[in-house]
């Protein structure tokens, strides 16, 4: 074995994971608010993501076609396209909460998930839809900034793009906004009120209605800004693009503690980090044997043994035996 | 309770009304019927920019050679079938192109993953496909007499790969990624095979359906820093995977099969991929002489120009409807077995060559090309240099 070599990469491996992380963790976020307030799982969350990655590329390519994209500073347009991609995806998720959940907010709990999973369907074919009638095209390209491509060579095995890290400060800045709001708000108290007790939450006054959109617009702009950063750093997208990380992320969730807002940062973490460790590794420690096609069963093995022991997730509470 | 079956059986009666009239109204039709030409390839998803040139080759076709069989009567008609690049979607569509009798012969598909069975459903029937662009050996090899195609194969073209890498590239040491498909697979095993047998040391083989994220394969692809890297698959994943590699500074000369033959590579891969090389059983339209009208036809009616297979597609049809002809003449009617048959012993000089089938349905001889990629900026991709090109004989085991 090549041990030089499972060392030299070690770091690389490192940051693409915490990479991948932070996208995974963002995108959890909205799965988890959600089965917070509602205790139900929003599947359409994965297209309110992908969303936000077609609102960066359109006004990337408008920019392209008006020959700005050259001329304006490039953080200006990065923060042009994060902040609209959330405002999109933000709107969107709220609008799917008004039309399809509330009026089943009664019913069972598996009829809104229906529900969910069938806004999933209509929204892939929809953004097929209106791309192919607007672009003529399936997949779309982020057009490129050489601003971004530029890497620091740290050492011979490990650079970091400007990408990279753009990806990295603002999932930061996006967790670290979110949990002010969550923790030190009014808003934020009264989320964690309606999580807690609907019925107790409304007769203290709060407006449970209008928090729980509230709690969609936030989950909705943490997804929208997750696909903007998506499209950035891997560069292509369809309208299918959404489905594989947000399952990825929900697994996440999960994985944390779903309804636990910390739980899904690290869940998010936790996952990209199994899974660029096993596609860059497994090949190398099995000889071939078993290549990177094998990293999703190895991350859902690991997820699969944390929750035997962890039923609740790694920062969910513990449940305990009844006697 | 009991008027319900009455319900029933006037709703069921009112459906078979509808359903029975234009059956009806084909009987009464004047002249001898319609002979359908399907088409099945991706019309839709990522690589629907390949699949919808075969059906457009195969249209401009069936409107240019149609006269024949209208003089005799008949009614020529295109039936274009999306099979999605999914081997599912390509056989429920393959049942009902069987249902449908008028359909003679199928032209189709792209991917051999989709081709392979959905030939399983034609075989039954005796249905004749002729495959614009399947390469994988096993489309061929399994014998059936209905299925042809005129394009090469991928046991000699991932040879072609290995002996350009070895021979002009001067590549002593490789990495090979493929698609997990039956044509990325296929084609990337015959080019292993054959680098290791001529000395290229293959440093690692990666299977992956990945689509967007290449971060974790890249890495240790560049610590390894092959001089080549080789990816059997289509362009809609090549490209993002040879565009995150070169961000990422891998600076391995990248080759590919005919997977990588389309403009939507530039469109998606951008420079990165100028320079590369790609072999391919479909040169550009442009290394075809006789071709020239075909893609002035094809910018004229269609807006754009001819993707690969365009052309190959227009020369499959072009066989069908011969053969097609041959079993009409004298009044009879052509059924699918007379038209199967007469296939075979159809030579056709077509815009790609001539065309002349061997006992298993392959061309008797192949052309192969290597190409350069030379422009990062799609309109151009048919001006793509023409490094290298092959005439080889189909192999005869």
């Amino acid at each position: 074995m090549d041990y030089p070599l499972l060392v030299g990469i070690f770091p690389q491996v490192l940051l693409d994971g915490i990479i991948l992380g932070f996208m995974y963790a963002l995108i959890a976020l909205g799965y988890t608010m959600v089965y917070g307030v509602l205790e139900f799982i929003n599947f359409a969350h994965s297209e309110i993501f992908i969303v936000g990655a077609f609102v960066g590329v359109e006004i990337l390519l408008s920019l392209k076609g008006a020959g700005l994209l050259e001329t304006l500073p490039w953080p200006l347009v990065l923060v042009l396209i994060l902040v609209a991609g959330m405002a999109g995806s933000a709107a969107l998720a709220v609008s799917v909460e008004r039309i399809a959940y509330r009026p089943l907010r009664a019913a069972p709990r598996l009829i809104p998930l229906i529900s969910a999973i069938g806004v999933s369907f209509f929204l892939q074919d929809l953004i097929r839809l209106v791309e192919s009638v607007w672009r003529n095209a399936f997949n779309l390209v982020y057009p490129t900034m050489d601003v971004l491509n530029e890497r620091f060579e740290l050492t011979s095995t490990l650079d970091v793009s400007v990408k990279s890290l753009v990806v990295i400060v603002a999932a930061l800045l996006m967790l670290w906004a979110l949990h002010a709001i969550v923790n030190r708000t009014k808003v934020g108290t009264a989320i964690r009120a309606v999580a807690e007790d609907q019925a107790a939450a409304s007769l203290m006054g709060i407006n449970v209605n209008r928090i729980i959109s509230l709690t969609f617009l936030i989950g909705g702009a943490m997804g929208g800004a997750a696909g903007v950063l998506f499209g950035v750093q891997y560069g292509l997208i369809n309208p299918y693009s959404g489905f594989i990380p947000g399952l990825k992320a929900f697994t996440a969730a999960v994985l944390g503690g779903i309804g636990n807002i910390p739980g899904a940062m690290v869940g998010g973490i936790v996952l990209g980090l199994l899974e660029a460790f096993a596609a860059s590794y497994l090949s190398l420690l099995t000889g071939g044997a078993f290549g990177a096609e094998y990293k999703d069963i190895f991350a859902f093995s690991v997820l699969i043994l944390i929750l035997i022991f962890r039923p609740k997730g790694l920062l969910g509470e513990v449940v305990r035996e009844r006697a | 309770m009991s008027r319900y079956p009455v319900r029933v059986t006037a709703v069921l009666l009112a459906a078979l009304a509808l359903v029975a009239l234009p059956a009806g109204s084909h009987l009464t039709a004047q002249g001898k019927g319609t002979i359908k030409i399907a088409t099945q390839s991706p019309l839709s998803g990522g690589q629907a920019a390949l699949g919808e040139g075969i059906k457009l080759g195969t249209q401009l076709a069936v409107e240019k050679f149609k006269g024949n069989l209208e003089k005799m009567g008949y009614k020529v008609e295109l039936v274009p079938f999306d099979d999605q690049a999914k081997p599912d979607v390509g056989v429920a569509n393959a049942k009902n192109i069987i249902a449908d009798k008028d359909i003679l012969v199928v032209i189709g598909h792209l991917n051999s993953g989709v081709a392979i069975p959905s030939s399983e459903v034609y075989k039954e029937v005796n249905l004749a496909m002729i495959s614009p662009a399947n390469t994988n050996p096993t489309i061929t090899d399994r014998g059936y007499a209905s299925v042809y195609r005129v394009c090469g194969r991928d046991d000699v073209q991932g040879v072609v790969g290995s002996e350009f890498a070895h021979a002009t590239l001067k590549a002593k040491t490789a990495f090979v990624i493929h698609d997990k498909t039956t044509y990325g697979q296929g084609v990337a095993e015959f080019f292993k095979a054959d680098a290791e047998k001529k000395g290229i040391k293959v440093l690692g083989f990666e299977g992956t359906e990945e689509k967007s994220n290449f971060d974790p394969i890249i890495t240790p692809i560049k610590a390894k820093n092959p001089d080549l890297i080789y990816f059997g698959g289509i362009y809609e994943q090549a490209g993002p995977f040879f565009k995150q590699a070169r961000e990422k500074g891998v600076k391995s000369k990248f080759l590919g099969p005919d997977g990588m033959d389309s403009s939507d590579l530039t469109k998606i891969g951008g420079k990165a991929v100028v320079g590369m090389h790609y072999t391919s059983v479909a040169g550009p339209v442009s290394v075809y002489p006789q071709a020239k009208q075909f893609a002035e036809d094809y910018k004229k009616k269609f807006g754009k120009n001819p993707e690969p297979f365009a052309a190959q597609a227009y020369d499959a049809t072009a066989i069908a409807v011969k053969a097609i002809e041959a079993t009409a003449k004298g009044g009879k009617a052509p059924t699918r077995e007379a038209v199967t048959a007469a296939i075979r012993g159809v030579r056709h000089t077509g815009i790609t060559g001539s065309v002349e089938f061997d006992a298993k349905g392959d061309p008797k001889k192949a052309l192969y090309f290597v190409l350069q990629v030379v422009s990062d900026n799609p309109e151009k991709w048919g001006d793509n240099k023409e490094v290298k090109r092959l005439v080889i004989a189909a192999p005869s085991k």
